[in-house]
């Protein structure tokens, strides 16, 4: 599959440097999916079995909408982005450490190609884990697809977040331990207080106001509203967060790319 | 005249306080095969990371082949292959996987003719399909090597690139890279086997706390710094210290001569007060000679 995509980025005209290591980065993941792909989806789906077991009698969301419907989507999302943010993070971090970084700092590669084949190809392991949970819930969930075109635009722009979040903590950290702790205390806790388990409107108004200055919420609201046509914000809104959080992010990530911080002495 | 293949221009690096780089001039001409020594911490990685892109030179220009390393590092990157000090490997590839992925990053497709070559040439063709992690420390070695070459660089960095490595293939690198030389490549090396150097440099800098402190061909250094030993073994060595002769510690006294015309009174005044020639030998003048006598200057 690898192979066939960076063809195609060819033939699409994508500079080679570029398209090889998007290639290299997808190859990468895709050689130890047992790991990368298999194992965050069968996590996924044993939250949906323990979740829907325990609550789907108990609990309905935005009136008639089963538990476990209601979480199908935010489970999705929520394994996209730690994945995502888990490809572009662990690839430099390993990279840094073990020195083979140098075999892509000595070639000719831009900084933006860098930065942009880091980035896509943890979008492209996000969806691909995405997708993964999504297909193991249809059986379980009858789960509707109001407005698709929400749930792209989601998926792409929240993966695309956290792929460059990742690529700036990759090249921040000098240890896994310092990796492991901004996984562990940054992007679980903001993931898990997100509403991936519930809606906002559940929780009492100051949660919920503190709920709303976590840009992982409005990424899962948003992308929920392509599955429901409902949400607790405005899709409009979290549209807007989320592009900002990412131009914001990719901007910093960009800047010390060019500079070379961490990278290059 | 042609460019000269690689050109550092009053580079400095410092880091904090510590100056790695002190202000470094050097041009070294295409064709030459070219010898960078120093001891730990005198700045030749420092050195050739800066001309590698790898780091940032505080002030300087270093130009590979005419270009900026800077400036136009894209070109600069296309004309030079470095091999690392370091014994570094992607875990996740094969052999023949890494070298397409490196080919790859200089914008260069379907390179297998040119892979299999370098394969063929450093006796890796069997290894090509193995994973970078069961190779041994010497092919990883060699891997390094041809990822340094996948792009056909006419300057060639190898920085020690015989450190751990065995006879057999230390031989057989620097028969290949003799090879490149001959082909037309230039050659910068680094190393701390000084003979290696001796054999194969036609020219030699030679580092100290982040400058040059000699610049030579090796022939020059080796005059102008290294004398030839003159070594006896005498029944009455007491005698030969008197006159100036050193003991070394295989019970031979060595005096040090610029001049054959320096021998024969020496030997003459030592029959004389009756030192007991038992036998003799002549030392070439070396390259350690050299850098001992230079880094203790």
């Amino acid at each position: 599959m690898p192979e066939s995509f960076a063809r195609w980025l060819a033939n699409a005209g994508i500079s080679a440097g570029f398209r090889t290591l998007f290639y290299k980065e997808v190859l990468r993941f895709w050689k130890v999916s047992f790991q990368t792909l298999a194992a965050p989806i069968l996590n996924a789906l044993l939250f949906l079995l323990i979740f829907s077991h325990v609550l789907d009698r108990h609990v309905t969301v935005y009136g008639d909408i089963a538990y476990t419907t209601f979480l199908v989507p935010g489970l999705v999302m929520m394994s996209l982005l730690q994945n995502a943010f888990a490809n572009s993070s662990s690839s430099l971090i390993q990279s840094k450490i073990t020195g083979n970084i140098i075999f892509v700092l000595l070639p000719p590669l831009s900084y933006r190609s860098f930065y942009a084949a880091y980035t896509l190809a943890a979008v492209l392991r996000g969806l691909f884990v995405g997708l993964g949970v999504w297909l193991v819930a249809l059986p379980l969930v009858d789960l509707p697809l109001a407005q698709p075109i929400w749930i792209l635009a989601f998926a792409v722009l929240g993966g695309a977040l956290l792929a460059t979040f990742g690529i700036l903590a990759g090249i921040w950290a000098d240890k896994f331990d310092q990796l492991g702790a901004f996984q562990n205390f940054l992007i679980m806790p903001l993931t898990m207080l997100s509403g991936v388990f519930y809606s906002i409107h559940s929780l009492p108004p100051l949660w919920q106001q503190i709920s709303r200055a976590n840009p992982f919420f409005f990424m899962i609201d948003g992308f929920r509203h392509g599955f429901f046509g409902q949400s607790d914000v405005s899709p409009w809104l979290s549209l807007g967060v989320v592009s900002a959080c990412f131009a914001m992010f990719a901007i910093l990530t960009l800047a010390l790319l060019a500079r070379g911080y961490k990278l290059r002495g | 005249m042609p460019v000269p293949a690689i050109r550092i221009d009053a580079v400095t690096k410092s880091y904090g306080s510590f100056m790695a780089l002190a202000g470094i001039d050097l041009e070294i001409a295409q064709g030459e095969f070219f010898g960078l020594l120093g001891p730990n911490g005198a700045g030749k990685t420092t050195l050739i990371s800066t001309l590698a892109g790898l780091t940032r030179p505080t002030s300087g220009k270093l130009f590979v082949m005419g270009c900026d390393v800077v400036g136009d590092y894209r070109e600069a990157r296309r004309r030079l292959g470095v091999v690392p000090q370091e014994l570094v490997f992607d875990p996740f590839f094969t052999v023949r996987e890494m070298l397409r992925i490196q080919s790859g990053y200089f914008g260069i497709r379907g390179n297998d003719d040119w892979i299999d070559e370098i394969l063929a040439r450093l006796d890796l063709a069997a290894k090509a399909d193995t994973n970078m992690r069961v190779l041994s420390g010497g092919m990883k070695r060699r891997v390094l090597v041809a990822q340094a070459l996948v792009h056909r660089p006419p300057v060639i960095v190898l920085d020690e690139p015989t450190a751990g490595v065995d006879v057999e293939l230390r031989q057989g690198l620097w028969h290949f890279v003799k090879k490149l030389n001959a082909d037309g490549h230039t050659i910068v090396l680094t190393t701390h086997y000084l003979e290696e150097a001796e054999t194969l440099c036609g020219r030699i800098a030679m580092l100290k706390a982040g400058q040059i402190v000699a610049l030579d061909s090796t022939a020059n250094l080796l005059k102008r710094f290294s004398r030839r030993a003159l070594r006896l073994r005498l029944a009455r060595p007491e005698l030969a210290l008197a006159r100036g002769g050193v003991a070394n510690d295989a019970g031979w006294v060595e005096f040090g001569f610029e001049s054959a015309t320096e021998i024969e009174p020496l030997l003459a005044g030592l029959r004389l007060a009756g030192a007991g020639l038992e036998d003799i030998q002549l030392g070439e003048p070396d390259l350690e000679q050299v850098f001992v006598g230079v880094m203790n200057a």
